[in-house]
């Protein structure tokens, strides 16, 4: 058998373009005629628009059009496609440009038309907008209770869902009975996703066909396609073609659809020329989603000897002033669902109130509710741990799911029937503790604190769930996501041999067209070289759900594997035929079609696709080419674990938290391309370390974002952070035939509890159990002062 | 009001005619058509515009064209010599320094002049040398290992 590139470290076949400035990120495409727009957004993150006078923008030399809400009345609101299941969502979503009233900083309200950007963003500046404004609440809790101001006539006490999973009785009655029960209020911060290239929209109508051409910084297209054309312009999805260029990073920001896409489209017919809208990261800050910002309420009940018993959690999950795309999806059916980590918790209750508050847009942010779960998750191991005097990684092991117990169906039904596909969590944490020499680093650790140096060690066993689906599970009569989630891809041999594979799939840094290619070159027994993968434009790629909840790998490959299955069929029945041999006679291997103990007597795959391409003679009835398009719908989700290890030193005098190592050992089931893998755990740890440590989107009492620029919100620079230590186990997934499972968003879910952790055992001498995220030097200096202990 | 700029870029000179107020990362990118120099912030801090003006690296959105008159630029489409990817570049590629790509013309810059003041730099000199950089995807460990390995090919 030919030497398999299927798990080989090659190098990315995008990276050309993109070391050498050739790529094409949205700002840089230049259509003929193209103008400019500018967004004017609201100062006020609660207000009545009394009035808009454009008058003055519009006399601008080079201005050729100034619009507001009125001038698009005829759209609708943007459509919220992820509600959450079972329960009545109060949805309210943006409008196109809002005409009567704002709900968060930063809303759109009006739009100026110019021949460049500077000018467009003169004109803005001179649009007067009369605001009355209105009362204002930002943090969750305080919104949902009585006497705060509301913010929409159909949510009573600003609740958007009411939603729950498990069982609220069962877990109250353990909790009575167990030995012991640790209580605690833990917070997840309002984190910003900031993407390097913030968003941005090109759009072209053509009159005489009635058609539009998008451009946008998405993870989805064929998604932004349906979204716009059936539920905002009410025309058929034929009559718009959307094309995601290179996208600068997402990490969920941009899944979603905004007013500005549709904006854009809108506008290109109005004015009758090409326009380019491109947000600038002040706007990025306060128009594109934000996420996580969770206040959670956990009990725990544990036997004396560690067992837990109960875990009960209420979570008030902020959504902002009105919904994005799939808000209600994410803190609902992400979250509450995972609450079982690796751990087998016989009772379990979750309630999460959904909550608008006048703020910036909530939705998925990389690990999109997971990294809430594990989080709450692995807290409440180490408060447990500490409560009993347990070391944490024996309290983690005596709870783990053990490795024959799967399929697993965690308890309660909180994964709502759906079982985790395989696992083996005892073997990760082994690793993680014989990497990083844990016995020694207690020891290290005690002679330390004898000298008055705080060394700590943090775990995280975290479980997350990949490639979500099915869809009849996922979808409105289950989870409530308003689609379905399978993937597509379609496979077509040419004549000459060469492939070329779309996908519905859409990336943004993963590099897919690198490891697609290797999946395909492996199964057809080809030249990686001779293989081709395009995608992201709606025109010539069949309909995908795009890229998100790291889903490319489990769901989108395996739609191409299925595809390749089929292309090796007709092949085999060609090959036969060609060879004169019996189709039962024939076997396909190492790129060609061989009679069984004669491997002589065969036709290479470039003779099969020629013959099937010229047809001059094909078996009887048979259709010309090799072409063979895959919906792939799995059958479960695929469910990632591992355990991350960091070790940190705190200086108690100011605060300062110094990351001393960082241990990673991740089980991501088979994986294609280790280098790639590698690098998406890298990149995700980075910014769980970053939640865990800095990173904080705050807004004050009024609503104004206090951290809305790169000045303000920390995200690390390259000194912040250590090289990080990576290895991984690999245990295949059932659920499908590649046995992946996914890797973009393990090292952030993972992370951040690991740093945490290490913080807090570091800190545990002086009696600290808990201090919410971030860990800044000053949170962590003032908790140690208000322990007592700090003089 | 408009100014003539003289610019050599790529070593190719250019005279454009400008409005005082136009960045020079507007000059790059749409007077002159290179688009490799990317906008990521409006403060100043990502670096993503990072080019280099007379051999330094400088943010091309924090300087305007009317100062970069008579200077000679290089951006990351001028790095790579005839047809030779610059040991930067390759170093890149070759330890997949980059994901999403939109930081990497910038970072490659800031390493050229970072490499040309200091042609061995440790793990740690890399890291405070790119703080005026910011990348989201790689969580910049291969970016370090990439410029290591791009200081070792230049200095043998």
């Amino acid at each position: 058998m030919a030497t398999r590139i299927f798990g080989s470290s090659i190098k990315r076949r995008e990276d050309p373009k993109l070391i050498t400035g050739e790529a094409q990120y949205l700002e840089d495409i230049q259509l003929h005629g193209m103008v400019h727009a500018a967004v004017l957004r609201s100062p006020y993150a609660h207000a009545n628009i009394r009035s808009i006078n454009v008058e003055e923008a519009k006399a601008v030399d080079g201005v050729i059009g100034v619009f507001t809400g009125k001038d698009f009345e005829e759209l609708p609101a943007l459509p919220c496609a992820w509600q959450a299941g079972g329960v009545d969502n109060n949805a309210n979503t943006p409008r196109v440009l809002e005409i009567e009233r704002v709900t968060f900083t930063g809303a759109a309200v009006a739009v100026v038309v110019a021949e460049n950007r500077y000018i467009a963003q003169d004109a803005v500046g001179l649009i007067e907008v009369d605001y009355e404004p209105l009362p204002v609440v930002v943090d969750a809790e305080e919104a949902s209770q009585k006497g705060a101001p509301q913010l929409h006539e159909n949510a009573p006490g600003n609740i958007c869902m009411d939603w729950a999973c498990g069982q609220e009785e069962g877990t109250e009655a353990a909790l009575e009975e167990a030995d012991v029960v640790v209580k605690q209020r833990i917070k997840n911060q309002r984190l910003i996703p900031t993407p390097l290239e913030p968003r941005g929209a090109i759009a072209q109508y053509s009159p005489a066909s009635e058609e539009y051409t998008v451009w946008m910084t998405s993870q989805a297209p064929h998604v932004m396609r349906l979204l716009m054309t059936a539920f905002v312009f009410g025309i058929p999805e034929t009559k718009m073609r959307v094309i995601s260029p290179h996208v600068g990073g997402g990490f969920g920001s941009k899944i979603f659809l905004y007013p500005e896409y549709c904006l854009v489209a809108a506008l290109a017919k109005k004015v009758g020329r090409p326009i380019k809208w491109m947000e600038t990261r002040g706007e990025n800050y306060v128009a594109t989603t934000h996420g996580r910002d969770h206040i959670s309420d956990i009990e725990v009940g544990v036997k004396r000897d560690g067992t837990v018993t109960a875990l009960k959690v209420k979570t008030y999950a902020n959504l902002g002033g009105i919904l994005s795309t799939i808000a209600p999806g994410i803190p609902t059916t992400l979250y509450g669902r995972m609450l079982s980590g690796v751990y087998k918790i016989p009772n379990i209750y979750c309630q999460v109130l959904g909550v608008y508050t006048n703020t910036a847009m909530v939705d998925a942010y990389r690990g999109a509710g997971r990294p809430e779960a594990t989080y709450l998750v692995e807290r409440v191991m180490d408060l447990v741990a500490n409560e009993l005097k347990m070391d944490p990684s024996e309290l983690r092991r005596k709870n783990f799911i053990p490795a024959d117990a799967f399929p697993y169906e965690p308890a309660d039904d909180i994964l709502a029937g759906l079982k985790y596909d395989s696992g083996n969590y005892e073997a990760v944490l082994d690793r993680a503790l014989e990497v990083t020499d844990y016995k020694a680093f207690r020891q290290e650790q005690e002679k330390a604190r004898e000298s008055g140096r705080y060394l700590g060690v943090g775990f995280s066993s975290y479980i997350e769930v990949c490639g979500v689906a099915p869809s009849a599970w996922v979808g409105v009569g289950g989870q409530g996501w308003g689609a379905g989630l399978w993937e597509s891809a379609n496979v077509r041999v040419h004549l000459t041999g060469q492939v070329v594979v779309t996908t519905g799939t859409q990336p943004h840094g993963q590099g897919h067209e690198t490891t697609v290619a290797q999946v395909v070159a492996d199964e057809l027994g080809i030249p990686f070289e001779d293989v081709i993968v395009q995608h992201s434009d709606t025109l010539g790629t069949p309909f995908g759900y795009g890229t998100y909840g790291s889903r490319s790998a489990a769901v989108g490959a395996v739609a191409v594997y299925n595809s390749l299955q089929r292309i090796k069929d007709k092949a085999k029945l060609i090959g036969a035929h060609m060879l004169e041999a019996s189709i039962d006679d024939v076997i396909y291997e190492d790129g060609k079609v061989h009679v069984k103990g004669a491997p002589t007597e065969s036709k290479t795959i470039q003779e099969i696709a020629g013959q099937a391409a010229l047809a001059y003679d094909l078996p009887e009835g048979m259709e010309a080419f090799l072409d063979d398009t895959a919906y792939y719908d799995p059958p479960n989700c695929t469910f990632p674990f591992g355990t991350h290890m960091c070790m940190v030193e705190v200086d108690r005098h100011t605060g300062q938290v110094d990351i001393q190592r960082y241990v990673a050992v991740d089980d991501v089931g088979r994986v294609i391309n280790p280098m790639i893998v590698d690098g998406q755990v890298h990149g995700g740890i980075a910014q769980g370390v970053a939640q865990a440590l800095w990173e904080h989107g705050v807004y004050d009492e009024s609503g104004q974002l206090v951290s809305g620029s790169l000045l303000d919100y920390a995200i690390p620079k390259a000194s912040f952070l250590p090289s990080f230590e990576l290895d991984r186990t690999e245990t295949p997934s059932p659920v499908n035939p590649l046995g992946v499972k996914g890797a973009g968003e393990a090292g952030t879910i993972a992370s951040t509890p690991a740093v945490v952790n290490a913080v807090m055992d570091a800190l545990s001498p002086l009696g600290i159990t808990h201090i919410d995220m971030p860990l800044t030097a000053e949170r962590v200096w003032q908790a140690v002062q208000q322990n007592g202990n700090g003089g | 009001m408009s100014r003539n700029v003289t610019v050599t870029v790529n070593q190719s000179e250019h005279t454009c005619e400008v409005e005082p107020r136009l960045l020079l990362v507007h000059l790059l990118r749409e007077n002159l058509g290179l688009t490799g120099t990317n906008i990521g912030c409006d403060t100043s801090q990502c670096g993503s515009c990072t080019v280099l003006m007379d051999g330094q690296a400088v943010k091309s959105c924090t300087v305007l064209a009317v100062q970069a008159d008579e200077a000679n630029i290089t951006t990351i489409e001028g790095l790579a010599q005839e047809g030779e990817l610059h040991p930067l570049q390759e170093s890149f590629w070759e330890k997949h320094g980059l994901q999403c790509g939109f930081c990497t013309p910038g970072m490659i810059m800031t390493a050229h002049d970072l490499l040309s003041r200091n042609p061995d730099p440790t793990d740690t000199e890399i890291r405070h040398g790119l703080d005026g950089n910011l990348c989201r995807c790689t969580g910049y460990h291969n970016i370090v290992t990439a410029i290591q390995a791009a200081a070792s090919s230049i200095r043998s």
